[in-house]
């Protein structure tokens, strides 16, 4: 026995005639080439109605695992719970006299606190809705009327208006403006002339006594 | 490839200009897979798949991370307590590494019987290894993030394997950490490379799959396919197969993310690091443990200092992965035929477990007698045993094909042994 | 053929031997480095096991215990008081509020610059009597009495450790060589340790009337600190039990797929065999039938 003999067969070198022995095992694997018996494989084979059910419920079932699978992810870019614990805020009203405004930051943003004067008042209270662009009568806009509270954001395009200083431009209605754009807003938080589409919204807040507001 | 001829309008259209359906079908249906793989197959795929799960988990993990020294300990235990869900993408992360290890030393040890690095299926091998390299690269970044006493000293021993360079060791170093200890430079640059890295690894294993597909998958046999006799569609036989697998592993996952998440971490990780504190043992994740023998059970070699010998031998160990495919000089691909390799190969998976159990242990006495031996006879089997067993031993008769020991009532005819070679040389079992 | 094969399955035996010595815990390590140091003995904890569940009213009194006995030195900085809405009773929002407020965080800048203390909230993590590592080392001979959010965690067997550090102190034996400012601990590693057995009959005061003995004080404030290491347990078990069954019912499911699948092709592999069996006997007896062709 050669020493090729101990590992892998040699390959038959081209142009040499098969032996008879050979020739014979080629022809036993050519008759299976016609019968493909592996590689042959249909729908309308027997049994397809068994797989089928079998085939779709696992995928059915495969699909909804995955979708539990993925929600979790999903999930985790939510607020998380440091995050949630902080979304609402309480505020001591006892240091903001009268004409003075705070601001505190909510969720991020900055709420406006005003301590309105009895002139601040009067001025949002005598307004003609119809005049406005966004008709909201001053009284559903407070909870109290000498406390105002806003989330000083613009709604034109985010910006923060000025007026939160006495030495800040008001705006032609004493209460806000808005310098990227020119909005003005009155002492209700209204928006009056400019771009603006919405007064400044109202955060939800109550008050927990006379002196603290929750915000959120 | 000429494209197919699609039934459905919008289908031809975009086979015409990118022939994905085309090359689909050409995949699923007319690439053929050896009718004869068994569940050793299965983790393969298990570990491609693996690789998303851990590249997806990373990337949500890593929108709450902060790759900072001060807060990086804080942010994972944020993630692990007030991110909604946070503790199941990080077990998932954490347990997945380990998974993934797993997985990949039974791939690579399937390929170690079955003479999957032979001839013609070198570059698989090669790139294989490639990857294996990048995982452990990644993983030892990953482990560090977290900051914890295990991360901030498995950084400094790793990094410090550098100075061992003869010259500009100390220099190579400082240059790893950008400072003079592992600081905060060190992790920012772990942070990015560990996000980088999986990335790398994916290109990589696009690379496996090309040269996998030029040569086709080997078998337990280890006998080429002759003919369509011997094929099966990779859809749905293998698909299927895969699946099945791939279920038991999933199983075997979420057990493990679930009930037992912390049953391979050591400790001292749950200490924030502390760089003027060493942990009393520095161990380093099980997967590691063999190479971690290997580094510490060389001795003084001549002119070379334990230090430098430990990490040449502790490179070299998987290095010498790369010379597989010309160090084992049998033609012989399967254990199977291979009655000598066979009992080696279980040699050395024992040897390997016991280098895994010497890295646990204190290199003292006993233990580093036997990392000594196990990590002498690791080397033995590759660079001696190896290319002998290809010169001494005598296989046993190789069937045919994949098909004769089925077609053939036993291996050896009555007509005499048939070694026939592929009558077509090249046959691709095309019809 | 035989003998090849019981060497194998020798082999194939000795590796799942070495693999399970090399998985199980090396013990023999830490015994050998211990010295002395007993075996931690095991607990029955209510949350132990899949299906464990935490006890809340250990809880609470454990919290009272950590309050009263231990956050004098170690912080539980990674406990939010919003947290320990999980213990239950007694732990309504309003509650929560009331006890946060008794601690003043250091905040700010104000307007002018300046940080200030104001009250905690339920937002803030549990307030650390000292304000940095640094000062609690300081404070305490140099020895930082580490953080409590995750010390069963933090060591091996972590909840029956802690259970047993807790009641193992006691008066050195004649033989223990004992560090002057150490404090012998049946249990600590090398069987002492910087910090003193501070539990007493009675220190703490329970309101549901339990007796507070030593283990009882050190079973509850372990509960306590299992659950601040590992909050998410019993949600992370029960969604677990869901998904283990789901995955495992799903591989069945597929698994019978698989086997109705391959049936077909075991089918035509049969068939084919006996055709070749058939043709191979033809072949043998070439005087019987023709030469295949």
């Amino acid at each position: 026995m050669d020493t090729a003999d101990k590992h892998a067969p040699d390959p038959i070198p081209k142009g040499r005639p098969l032996t008879a022995l050979e020739e014979a095992e080629r022809a036993r694997v050519q008759a299976l080439l016609d019968t493909r018996y592996m590689a042959d494989l249909g729908p309308a084979d027997a049994g397809w109605g068994r797989r089928q059910f079998l085939f779709l419920t696992s995928v059915a079932t495969a699909f909804a695992g995955l979708n539990f699978f993925v929600w979790p992810f999903i999930d985790s870019l939510n607020p998380a719970a440091d995050v949630q614990a902080l979304a609402s805020v309480e505020v001591d009203l006892t240091p903001i006299k009268v004409g003075q405004s705070i601001t505190v930051v909510w969720r991020g943003k900055p709420i406006f606190i005003r301590h309105r004067t009895e002139a601040e008042i009067a001025a949002a209270r005598s307004v003609d809705l119809s005049q406005l662009p966004d008709p909201q009568p001053d009284a559903a806009r407070t909870l109290k009327p000498e406390w105002l509270v806003v989330v000083g954001v613009c709604n034109h395009l985010g910006c923060i208006p000025r007026g939160q200083r006495p030495t800040d431009p008001h705006g032609a209605y004493a209460g806000w403006f808005c310098p990227c754009h020119g909005s003005h807003f009155d002492t209700s938080g209204r928006i009056r002339k400019g771009p603006a589409p919405n007064n400044l919204a109202v955060p939800q807040y109550t008050f927990i006594d006379d002196e603290h507001i929750r915000i959120g | 490839m000429a494209t197919r001829r699609w039934k459905n309008g919008f289908v031809r259209w975009i086979d015409a200009r990118f022939p994905i359906f085309t090359a689909t079908h050409h995949q699923l249906y007319e690439y053929p897979m050896p009718g004869n793989l068994n569940y050793w197959w299965n983790f393969g795929s298990i570990a491609g798949i693996i690789l998303v799960v851990m590249i997806f988990s990373g990337i949500f993990l890593a929108m709450q991370y902060q790759p900072n020294t001060a807060e990086a300990f804080d942010s994972v235990e944020r993630i692990m307590r007030d991110v909604n869900y946070g503790w199941l993408m990080r077990y998932i992360h954490q347990t997945g590494s380990s998974l993934f290890f797993a997985i990949v030393y039974i791939h690579i040890f399937r390929g170690f019987y079955y003479g999957s690095y032979k001839s013609p299926r070198e570059i698989t091998w090669l790139t294989g290894c490639l990857i294996f390299f990048a995982m452990m690269a990644t993983a030892f970044m990953g482990y560090v993030l977290v900051w914890g006493q295990m991360s901030f000293w498995a950084a400094t021993v790793i990094t410090n394997l550098f100075t061992a360079v003869p010259g500009i060791g100390e220099s190579i170093t400082t240059w790893l950490w950008g400072g003079y200890a592992v600081a905060n430079p060190t992790l920012n640059r772990f942070f990015a490379l560990h996000y980088l890295l999986p990335f790398v690894i994916f290109a990589i294993v696009a690379l496996h799959l090309v040269a996998l597909h030029t040569t086709h998958s080997n078998n337990p046999l280890g006998v080429d396919m002759k003919g369509p006799q011997d094929t099966i569609p990779f859809h749905p036989y293998y698909t299927v197969k895969d699946l099945v697998g791939l279920g038991a592993f999933a199983t075997l996952f979420a057990i493990m993310v679930f009930f037992a998440p912390d049953a391979l971490s050591e400790p001292d990780n749950f200490i924030p690091a502390d760089p003027l504190v060493t942990p009393e043992h520095i161990v380093p994740e099980w997967y590691f443990l063999p190479f971690y023998a290997i580094l510490r059970a060389v001795p003084d070699i001549g002119p070379i200092p334990a230090k430098l010998a430990g990490v040449i031998a502790m490179f070299g160990a998987t290095l010498i992965w790369f010379l597989v495919p010309w160090l084992d000089r049998s033609k012989v691909r399967s254990a199977k035929f291979r009655p000598l390799y066979q009992v080696f190969f279980w040699v050395l998976v024992v040897n390997c477990l016991v280098l895994g159990w010497c890295g646990k242990q204190l290199p003292e006495g006993v233990f580093l007698t036997i990392s000594r031996i196990a990590t002498g006879y690791y080397f033995f089997h590759f660079i001696v045993l190896l290319p002998l067993l290809g010169i001494f031993e005598r296989p046993r008769p190789l069937p045919y094909s994949i098909s004769a020991p089925i077609l053939t009532p036993s291996p050896v005819s009555p007509a005499g042994r048939l070694e026939l070679a592929p009558a077509a040389a090249g046959d691709e079992a095309r019809p | 053929m035989t003998a090849s094969m019981r060497l194998r399955a020798a082999i194939v035996a000795v590796a799942l031997v070495v693999l399970v010595v090399v998985a199980a815990p090396d013990r023999a390590a830490t015994a050998a480095e211990d010295g002395a140091r007993p075996p931690i003995p095991q607990q029955l904890w209510s949350f132990a096991g899949i299906l464990g569940k935490y006890d809340d009213a250990a809880l609470r009194r454990g919290f009272l215990v950590y309050m009263d006995a231990c956050s004098g030195c170690h912080s539980l900085r990674h406990v939010a008081y919003r947290d320990l809405s999980a213990l239950g009773v007694g732990f309504g929002p309003e509650d929560i509020k009331a006890l946060a407020a008794q601690f003043k965080v250091e905040d700010g800048p104000d307007e002018e610059g300046k940080m200030f203390r104001r009250p905690a909230l339920p937002a803030d993590r549990i307030v650390s009597r000292f304000p940095n590592k640094q000062a609690a080392q300081h404070a305490n001979r140099g020895m930082y009495p580490p953080d409590l959010s995750l010390i069963t965690k933090a060591r091996r067997d972590g909840t029956n450790y802690l259970f047993a550090f807790l009641t193992g102190f006691e008066e050195p034996p004649a033989d223990a060589e004992v560090t002057p400012g150490m404090h012998y601990n049946r249990y600590a590693p090398g069987q002492q340790t910087g910090m003193e057995g501070v539990l007493s009959e009675d220190l703490v005061e329970y309101d549901d009337g339990t007796q507070a003995s030593v283990p009882q004080m050190a079973s509850d404030v372990t509960s306590f600190l299992a659950w601040a290491a590992d909050p998410h347990r019993e949600i992370r078990h029960s969604i677990g039990v869901r998904v283990v069954i789901f995955l495992l019912l799903l591989t069945l499911m597929l698994y019978a797929l698989k086997r109705e699948v391959w049936a077909h092709l075991h089918e035509r592999k049969e068939e084919a065999a006996a055709a070749a069996r058939a043709r191979n006997e033809d072949r043998d007896h070439p005087d019987q039938a023709e030469m295949p062709h």
